[in-house]
């Protein structure tokens, strides 16, 4: 099968520290790939670089559109990239304020794309908004409330809603559960877990916790300094760590 | 519009000031300007604005345009909230006539320029007359897209699915869409434009107008323009269609139905009347013989 996202050496400098060095992987339609390593490694940047919200110095992204062609993201005009990334890619953000209009209730939220697209029936925009909420287990009668008044789950989970109402096929995950108290964490893993495997969607998660990629994660890239240090099968890498660094990450993860 | 004659444009009505205070220079920047709002209608197109003898907010950007537009053999209306008479149109009228020495009326028929803040005259606009908009803020995407760079981005794209989240709101809160001025309308198929702080009452009237439409941001230094006889829509949803308000009486002194009216206090007893807004429509109904019922 040819892969949905493929992504060749792809590299980044900031002035002279390097944070990306030639990262190179493909990603499969319904495959997760879940991007490990310490703050400071070149996650975040790697998923900037992917999303084309960061230009890369060096590499390429091909992504294969649904009608079966692949194609350079470079190449692609700024309406067809913009249109791409508003219908077929989603983008959670570890900041929800980042990722949510704040001053816009969760219905518009969720609605946004929808317009964006072109729907132009209140009801049946306000429907789909329903149907999404429910979905992330956010309660109906909180619909027209802004996500100011969410709690920090409830924003991550709306977040997620506002992302896949255009039934994306790649979405892009950057810590979507730091600074979530551990229960909260669960119950939100629980969710996408759920969601990814009915919706058969492509992920790519980024996380500097273990337990979020072994739960969720098909795949696992370990970086260290900008380069990738290992990869392979998520229980492969975490049960039987190859590299000296992913052997320190992996015994830095203290045992409940 | 008429043409300015060059010869006694650049003679000062003998104040000291250039023909209608802005110098030649200016001016022409300013129809450069003109010109391709109309070229391009509903775009916003960036001008050099100029400090004018008067605060922002009080119509330094229709100012402007009536300014470059005047020729000497025109003649000028100034409208505030649809009335000759109040602080704002008295003093841009005077200040015309003492920079410019053309005429002024409050009759809408025989003005050439109408300069106006929050309404478009009731009577209809003919061919070879100017309206000229005072705007403060012309991105209609503003409250809802901060960026200057993004809502450009956002206009040259055609993505205006933001607008529609802005109604959308609307409706979620007040069960009807319930921005009842300033209300966003798409021109000629294309650019989405601010109307200004017009009622959206006044929308209809933008559509098909055989007069050309000028709108001036003086503070933030924006031209745009409707051409005649041009396509303007107003936004909405299909299950929720674009409505003016109606009102469930008549004038109170014209008795003219179907009019934009102001509710005006009487007394402190709760005494209050529905007036046209329009005052030159109202006193040239008055004088063919209509009365309201407090007439």
């Amino acid at each position: 099968m040819e892969p949905l996202l493929t992504v060749e050496g792809l590299t980044k400098r900031y002035g002279r520290r390097l944070a990306c060095d030639g990262i190179g992987f493909t990603l499969d339609p319904g495959e997760v790939l879940a991007v490990v390593g310490e703050s400071g490694s070149g996650k975040s940047t790697l998923l900037s670089l992917v999303a084309g919200e960061v230009a890369a110095d060096a590499g390429s992204v091909a992504y294969r559109l649904r009608d079966g062609a692949t194609r350079d993201l470079d190449t692609l005009s700024v309406v067809e990239r913009r249109a791409l990334m508003r219908t077929d890619w989603g983008f959670v953000r570890q900041d929800a304020t980042q990722g949510l209009r704040m001053a816009v209730s969760a219905g518009g939220n969720v609605g946004e794309r929808l317009m964006g697209v072109g729907d132009r029936h209140y009801g049946r925009i306000r429907a789909t908004a329903l149907d999404w909420l429910a979905r992330v287990e956010i309660a109906p009668d909180r619909i027209d409330d802004p996500p100011t008044r969410f709690s920090g789950g409830m924003r991550q989970r709306l977040q997620i809603a506002r992302n896949l109402v255009t039934a994306p096929r790649l979405v892009l995950m950057d810590e979507p559960t730091s600074g979530l108290d551990v229960s909260v964490q669960a119950r939100l893993l629980d969710m996408i877990r759920g969601l990814v495997a009915e919706l058969g969607l492509a992920v790519i998660i980024v996380t500097h916790d273990l337990a979020v990629a072994r739960l969720l994660s098909h795949r696992v890239l370990v970086m260290r300094a900008g380069r990738v240090i290992e990869t392979g099968l998520t229980d492969q890498v975490l049960d039987d760590p190859q590299a000296a660094y992913t052997q320190l990450l992996v015994s830095s993860v203290l045992a409940a | 519009m008429n043409a300015p004659d060059l010869a006694s444009a650049t003679v000062s009505a003998g104040t000291g000031y250039n023909f209608a205070y802005l110098d030649e220079g200016t001016k022409r920047m300013i129809r450069r300007a003109i010109l391709k709002a109309i070229a391009i209608p509903g775009y916003q197109v960036p001008f050099a604005a100029r400090e004018m003898p008067m605060p922002y907010g009080w119509g330094t950007g229709g100012v402007q345009v009536t300014a470059a537009i005047l020729g000497a053999a025109d003649v000028l209306k100034v409208i505030d909230q649809g009335a000759d008479d109040t602080t704002n149109a008295v003093s841009i009228r005077r200040f015309f006539t003492a920079t410019a020495g053309i005429a002024t009326t409050t009759r809408t028929a025989e003005a050439t320029v109408i300069q106006t803040r929050h309404r478009i005259p009731e009577a209809p606009l003919a061919e070879g007359q100017v309206l000229v908009y005072q705007v403060p803020i012309p991105e209609p995407l503003r409250f809802l897209e901060p960026r200057e760079t993004e809502t450009r981005q956002l206009h040259a794209l055609a993505e205006y699915g933001l607008m529609h989240v802005k109604l959308y709101e609307d409706i979620a809160r007040h069960g009807h869409i319930a921005t009842t001025y300033a209300y966003p309308v798409e021109v000629a198929g294309r650019y989405v434009m601010d109307p200004s702080p017009t009622p959206k009452f006044d929308n209809p009237k933008m559509d098909d107008c055989p007069a050309l439409q000028l709108f001036g941001a003086g503070r933030e230094k924006r031209i745009y323009a409707i051409p005649p006889h041009t396509r303007v829509r107003s936004l909405d949803f299909e299950d929720h269609p674009f409505r003016v308000q109606s009102f469930d009486r008549p004038c109170a002194l014209c008795g003219a139905e179907d009019v934009y009216l102001d509710e005006v206090v009487l007394d402190d007893a709760g005494g209050r009347m529905f007036v046209c807004s329009d005052t030159d429509h109202c006193e040239t109904r008055r004088a063919d013989g209509h009365t309201g019922e407090a007439a």
